[in-house]
């Protein structure tokens, strides 16, 4: 047998395949979707021109990229309607979650009172409530509101709920010793605490106000200010204009994808310095 | 002169000459009107005393230093100071580190001091000198998760300095940690506390442990956890690794051993 010092510096097979992994793993995540995208949408196409499918039944990929160019004024002004209903929804449900969330934890009255009646609007589907909504609200875009908000606070809700309540034992025995305040509790314990509970229900709630957004619109109709996406959706579908419906789609979903993106990354920043899930392990 | 130096100890003083700190009279506390977790426990604590409460689990050692800590009320008996009890007089070190993971090192530190309405900014110096105690410095700066879990539990003993207290509670706090690491904690626990001249009540499971670091062993029974014996180790401070390969380091577990047996051996 060789002597240790004499064999050469070299990573073994079992550490190289773990390099290789990792490094596929690296580009497999961005690369990966994105080539899967690229065959559907070009088997999509092929498809149209294989079979000679009327547009007005399948339109072609680059004739919905046409209808989106085409429509870009109409389609913005749609965009940034849904976008403002989506995100005012979700600065709702942060704002009514995160207040009711520490109300709970303050009163276990208030909690036992209220809860209930936040699951079941929570377990309630919002179509079935958006049409009565509609009726008492004499604003669309209040009414759009209230079914997005409706929709996303469940989650900031629960999860800060949970969050406040998972401080850890011993620091809460702590800061009993050394004679904290309630608020003091609330401000360097609980709430640090809640953080990363409470982004993950953000990032719920992210997605649930889009989806929130498009469904109210879809009950309330077109009329009133303007049109959403969704409405652009429903007019495109009356007058069979099948590429107007999948642009609109497309941009929904896109929007959707821009959501969570912003929100994971909002979180990944506020968590990267010490939170268990932001932090890359070895090996 | 500062406060450090006039807390320091004087040499040498023998144990039954120490003014008292706090007692414990015939405290009882029983757990939901059923479980008896601590018996007619009575406990003089002397200023400047080392007492390890040694004990097999549910002897009520944890128990007893809750009720100390007041976060638990005695369902008969009382826990008194001697003279007025002030924030910040007492220091608590729990088994975990217990840090938050959200803060630095500084800033666990600082807590104590946060929760009494003080600015970083007046503290920066008592917490720079008592991360320099616990030999920290220079980590100032790092989270929790960045140190190992001897450097986890310094900060966590650097917290329960800071506010300067005259009693240290110490929860089984070597427990998880290696044996090196425990040593050394050990060797390091001695000299803060002979540089700050404060009382501390230890819990531990550990024979070996008890007779090192203190000068007072009070050895409990459980079901219902109560005190059998109160042995003294009758060693001068400081001690170091000589003691620990001393014959009478030797006896003095012995001894104590032989006690814990009896505390085990009379649960019922």
């Amino acid at each position: 047998m060789k002597d240790l010092a004499e064999m050469p510096v070299e990573i073994d097979a079992d550490e190289r395949a773990r390099l290789n992994r990792a490094k596929f793993e690296r580009w497999g995540t961005y690369a990966l979707p994105v080539i899967v995208m690229a065959l559907m949408i070009l088997f999509w196409d092929r498809i149209v021109v294989w079979y000679d499918i009327k547009h007005y039944i399948l339109p072609s990929p680059g004739r919905v990229l046409d209808s989106l160019i085409e429509g870009r004024a109409v389609f913005f002004d749609a965009w940034v309607l849904t976008l403002a209903v989506t995100a005012a929804a979700l600065a709702l449900a942060v704002i009514f979650g995160v207040g009711l969330a520490v109300m709970f934890t303050q009163s276990r009255l208030v909690e036992m009172s209220l809860y209930p009646y936040a699951v079941i609007l929570q377990v309630t589907p919002v179509v079935s409530i958006a049409p009565l909504i509609f009726i008492y609200v004499d604003s669309k875009i209040a009414g759009l509101l209230i079914c997005a908000w409706i929709v996303a606070f469940f989650p900031v809700l629960s999860n800060t709920t949970l969050g406040l309540n998972s401080a850890d034992h011993n620091l809460r025995d702590l800061f009993r010793i050394y004679g904290a305040t309630r608020w003091q509790r609330l401000r360097y314990l609980q709430l640090p605490s809640a953080l990363p509970y409470f982004l993950g229900g953000l990032r719920i709630a992210g997605g649930l106000s889009l989806i929130g957004a498009v469904v109210a619109e879809l009950v309330a109709g077109s009329g009133g200010i303007g049109v959403g996406l969704a409405g652009l959706i429903q007019e495109a579908g009356y007058r069979l204009n099948i590429a107007r419906m999948f642009a609109a789609l497309i941009l929904i979903a896109a929007t959707g994808i821009a959501i969570f993106a912003l929100l994971s990354f909002v979180s990944h920043l506020l968590l990267r310095k010490w939170h268990e899930s932001a932090i890359k392990r070895e090996g | 002169m500062t406060r450090l130096a006039r807390l320091q100890e004087p040499p040498m003083t023998s144990l039954a000459d120490r003014p008292e700190l706090l007692r414990m009279s015939r405290v009882d506390k029983t757990f939901g009107g059923t479980v008896v977790a601590l018996k007619d426990m009575s406990l003089r604590v002397n200023q400047g005393d080392f007492i390890s409460l040694l004990g097999p689990s549910g002897c009520g050692k944890s128990t007893a230093l809750r009720l100390i800590a007041g976060l638990l009320t005695p369902t008969a008996g009382a826990t008194r100071w001697a003279g007025e009890q002030k924030s910040g007089d007492l220091g608590v070190v729990f088994q975990e580190p217990t840090l938050m993971p959200w803060a630095t090192v500084e800033q666990n530190v600082w807590l104590p001091m946060r929760l009494r309405g003080k600015t970083f900014g007046e503290m920066r110096e008592d917490i720079s000198r008592t991360l320099g105690l616990v030999g920290l410095s220079g980590f100032e700066g790092a989270y929790p998760r960045e140190l190992s879990g001897g450097m986890k539990m310094r900060v966590s003993i650097a917290r329960a300095l800071v506010t300067k207290p005259r009693l240290i509670l110490m929860d089984e706090p070597f427990a998880a940690l290696d044996e090196i690491t425990r040593f050394k904690l050990n060797n390091d626990l001695l000299a803060m506390k002979s540089q700050i001249g404060c009382t501390v009540i230890f819990v531990t499971h550990s024979v070996f442990e008890s007779v090192f670091l203190s000068d007072r062993i009070v050895v409990m029974a459980a079901r219902p956890g109560r005190v059998i014996r109160e042995l003294t180790v009758e060693q001068p401070y400081p001690r170091d690794e000589a003691f620990r390969t001393s014959s009478e380091y030797a006896a003095y577990c012995r001894e104590t051993s032989e006690a814990l047996h009896q505390a085990m051996g009379e649960a019922a």
